[in-house]
């Protein structure tokens, strides 16, 4: 017994170390399994959105308040915000999501810089510029590669919840 | 007959449409241009006498994974430029959109790297959609017949050109002096969006 919980222990602890980035804040640095985890997801009715952004990308930032308004607007719909900026920047990219007053529980950072491994496994029609983002409903993915304007988000959301 | 000549026309319709919006596919020939380099002179593909192929590469001031692969783009040009295969940059991005993007500052930043290749200035944006760039850095590796043999990434790791394991620009490269197949035609990188005029 004693064996086993100090085995649990250790494992916890290793657990820990992996994910202390993780643990510091709000953001969570995942691998691309993990997304796709996220991705898969999707199969119940819940309305899912993934923006795709990065902290040096000014249309994703100047988006990013219509994903903020998007899910004052719509609780039920889930937003998550998936930063592709290098991991070394990942304070900057917490700081930044508290700047913009992200919903701290959907902040992610993808840690995979073979882009060509993973794009397609977004979406085929991703050409990998940003800002990208997928919206999911039923199993169902819908990609959109384009820089969201004021109140279309909004009537997409609208749209996909019929 | 009548009903024949507006079938191929629709066709023919459906193809230039399809052909617009994707810009050149591997296997398709790329059309020159004359762009306005920084040291003020045109540049264009026939500008390189007996050239074996290039290295077109839609690249800008501002992008960070543009200015993370500024060394490679010297590099692959260091290495291929005497043997027949010139790296020519083109700025593809609108300079009210961006205008850190502009010609000056082109200057300025080909200056700064001392870029050896040409860093050409794609003002109307036409190059840029007939090829179908969509990002930064976004590069188009063509034969002597000017064939488009790749399309896509420089190498798999935008941060450190110590830990790519596959050189897909220079692969192509190689086979094409070597006159062998590209090993891999199209890849895909994350890249900041060409901003386009409005």
């Amino acid at each position: 017994m004693k064996n086993l919980l100090l085995s649990l222990f250790v494992v916890t602890a290793v657990f820990s170390i992996n994910k202390a980035r993780a643990q510091s804040g709000e953001l969570k640095i995942i691998d691309i399994p993990e997304l796709e985890e996220i991705m898969l997801q999707s199969e119940g009715e819940k309305l899912k959105v993934i923006n795709f952004w990065a902290t040096w990308c000014k249309p994703c930032i100047k988006e990013l308040p219509y994903f903020v308004s998007a899910q004052s607007q719509f609780p039920e719909v889930e937003i998550i915000y998936m930063s592709i900026d290098f991991s070394e920047n990942a304070d900057r990219v917490e700081k930044f999501a508290q700047k913009k007053k992200l919903n701290p529980s959907g902040i992610y950072l993808i840690d995979d810089v073979d882009y060509n491994a993973w794009i397609d496994k977004v979406s085929p029609e991703w050409s990998g510029a940003i800002p990208a983002t997928l919206v999911m409903k039923d199993g169902k993915k819908y990609f959109y590669e384009k820089e969201f304007h004021e109140g279309e988000l909004e009537e997409l959301i609208k749209q996909k919840l019929k | 007959m009548k009903k024949l000549i507006s079938l191929s026309l629709l066709l023919i319709a459906l193809m230039a449409f399809s052909f617009k919006k994707g810009g050149y596919e591997v296997g398709d020939k790329a059309t020159d241009f004359s762009l306005k380099n920084v040291d003020g002179k045109m540049v264009s593909m026939d500008s390189f006498e007996d050239a074996k192929g290039y290295m077109i590469i839609f690249t800008c001031n501002t992008c960070p994974y543009s200015v993370a692969y500024e060394d490679r783009i010297i590099a692959l040009h260091e290495k291929y430029a005497d043997k027949g295969v010139p790296v020519i940059a083109i700025n593809p991005n609108d300079d009210e959109k961006s205008p850190k993007d502009s010609f000056e500052k082109m200057i300025l930043r080909a200056k700064e790297k001392g870029f050896p290749f040409p860093y050409v200035y794609d003002e109307t944006q036409e190059i840029t959609k007939a090829y179908g760039a969509t990002n930064t850095p976004h590069v188009y590796v063509l034969d002597a017949n000017r064939t488009v043999k790749y399309i896509g990434a420089i190498d798999n790791n935008t941060k450190s050109a110590e830990k790519a394991d596959k050189k897909y620009v220079e692969d192509a490269v190689e086979a094409i002096l070597n006159g062998t197949e590209v090993p891999e035609k199209k890849t895909k990188a994350i890249g900041c969006t060409i901003k386009w005029a409005s």
